[in-house]
């Protein structure tokens, strides 16, 4: 039982990361209908500057955190204004194209800039290790299950109680009916982007805290998850992207550790593989039906 | 108030309308018939900036709306409910009342607005902490007209409000109209039911394949016989 308790910690703090990326996958997809599979490399970037905000900067780990997130934030604005909204009105095809080339200039700009190879992510934090009640809770575990928590109460309040959480959600369900409500449709748009690679930012740094090393590849299996997870919970549903995450995070773990680490990744595809068979609307969507 | 000349819309290799002439003067009621595909739906999108003319221009209190946004089009005081109602489903009755007013700053002023329109309409203020998308037809079409009033239009753009909805309705909604014109609202509205729309209108342009073939007062269209001929079934 214990055992089972301690993997459950592990598979949240696993989790968290993937729900806070997952977000990102599934804002953008309620808003734009679009995959943006750039996403797991604004992850990344979110790592590499959290990096060197530490490094080189030298500021603390929350500053390093704020710091990505902007940054982040800025970036996924500017990648939607040049690369996905001259192709708004083009086929979804030729976007979701686009995006696999926006992932790929992520990558191979940061290694052109930071080299190929695994960097050593800096010592922000001592690694404690709290004992409770037989199980032992790392101090990184404490702060990305804390941080994630705090972002997603904050996204939460965002959507639903401010005014641009509601043009998100009425340009989400009708773009055209929003305009006529004098919503900036593209302004709207910028702000899902910048919300949601804010997010990914945020875990990208957490997960340096978390494994030590980043790589310029870091985001592309993550990021592939994350998706998972937002198709999992339901894609263009913000609680389904939160649940999805810390689900595939759980299942990964418990998996590695009952069963075989070997075949955990094999796992999370399988989920992926069952979910769009037997409900490919995800966990938490609906299937949409318009009333006439 | 609203002056339209020579509007042409195209649809990639469609050509919708045709060089449309039309005006609507402060504090009438405006309607426009015709058959399904005669453009009148058009017209309204190009008015709320939806869709850009190909040529033509449109002028609204003495500005042009060409080159303007739809979001400050709705900000001079153009209000469109949309065929087809467009509510915003997954959220609350209330939060898309809140969306037709989402371009004023004046929360006192809201705050009233939002108590007149429940007036109006006392469904939804009993309905109002429900999912829209659980509405019925009849309500759904009224939560359109108050999420538009909730703008405070000068003008209000009605499209086929009256689609899909059972004969007690639709009088039900033609009096409504009646009353927000009486109260200071200019009313342009687009109509498939044309016996009901005639009815209420001071004016009436008759549309045919994206062009004007007959217009005069409400009357004088009704009496016409071609348009008993061709709309009114007799």
């Amino acid at each position: 039982m214990t055992l089972f308790l301690q993997q459950l910690v592990n598979g949240l703090s696993l989790g968290s990361i993937f729900a806070l990326v997952a977000l990102g996958y599934t804002m953008v997809y309620g808003i734009i209908k679009l995959i943006n599979f750039a996403h797991g490399d604004i992850y990344m970037v979110g790592a590499y500057i959290g990096y060197m905000a530490i490094t080189s900067l030298k500021v603390g780990l929350f500053p390093a955190i704020i710091i990505a997130m902007i940054t982040c934030a800025v970036l996924g604005v500017v990648i939607e204004k040049i690369a996905y909204k001259p192709l708004r009105n083009a086929s979804r095809i030729t976007s979701l194209i686009t995006a696999i080339g926006v992932s790929l200039l992520l990558e191979y700009v940061m290694m052109y800039f930071m080299g190929a190879g695994v960097r050593t992510f800096p010592d922000v934090m001592d690694k404690t290790k709290i004992e409770f009640a037989g199980l032992s809770i790392t101090s990184a575990q404490l702060l990305i299950l804390g941080t994630t928590l705090l972002l997603m109460l904050l996204l939460q309040f965002i959507v639903k109680k401010t005014k641009i959480g509601k043009a998100m959600r009425a340009v989400s369900v009708d773009a055209d009916a929003a305009r006529l409500m004098g919503i900036n449709v593209d302004r709207t748009i910028s702000y899902t982007f910048a919300i949601g690679s804010a997010l990914a930012g945020a875990a990208g740094v957490l997960v340096g805290v978390y494994y030590n090393t980043i790589s310029p590849l870091m985001g592309v299996t993550p990021g592939l998850k994350a998706f998972i997870a937002a198709v999992f919970g339901g894609i263009g549903v913000i609680p389904g992207a939160m649940f999805g995450g810390l689900f595939i995070g759980v299942a990964e773990t418990m998996v590695g550790v009952y069963w075989s680490s070997l075949i955990k990744d094999a796992v999370v595809y399988i989920i992926l593989i069952l979910i769009l068979l037997i409900k490919p609307s995800g966990i938490l969507g609906k299937n949409v039906k318009e009333k006439v | 108030m609203l002056k339209i000349e020579n509007l042409n819309i195209k649809y990639g290799a469609i050509h919708a309308i045709k060089g449309i002439d039309l005006e609507v003067h402060e504090g009438e009621i405006v309607t426009l018939i015709g058959a399904n595909g005669a453009g009148k739906s058009s017209i309204l999108r190009a008015i709320s900036g939806l869709v850009k003319a190909s040529e033509g221009t449109i002028s609204f209190m003495g500005n042009s709306l060409n080159k303007v946004s739809a979001q400050n089009i709705m900000k001079m005081g153009i209000s469109q409910v949309p065929e087809g109602r467009h509510i915003f489903s997954g959220m609350t009755v209330l939060e898309n009342l809140e969306l037709g007013a989402y371009q004023r700053k004046d929360k006192e002023g809201i705050r009233k607005d939002l108590q007149a329109v429940y007036e109006r309409f006392p469904i939804l203020e009993k309905r109002s902490r429900q999912d829209a998308a659980t509405l019925s037809g009849g309500e759904q079409q009224m939560l359109a007209m108050g999420r538009a009033l909730m703008a405070k239009p000068k003008l209000l753009l009605l499209d086929e409000p009256s689609m899909g909805l059972a004969p007690i309705l639709v009088r039900e909604i033609f009096s409504i109209i009646e009353d927000i014109h009486k109260q200071g609202t200019t009313v342009l509205l687009v109509e498939q039911n044309a016996r009901m729309a005639l009815s209420v209108a001071d004016r009436a342009y008759v549309l045919e394949t994206g062009k004007v073939v007959m217009s005069g007062t409400g009357k004088e269209l009704a009496a016409s016989e071609d348009v008993q001929k061709a709309y009114l079934g007799g």
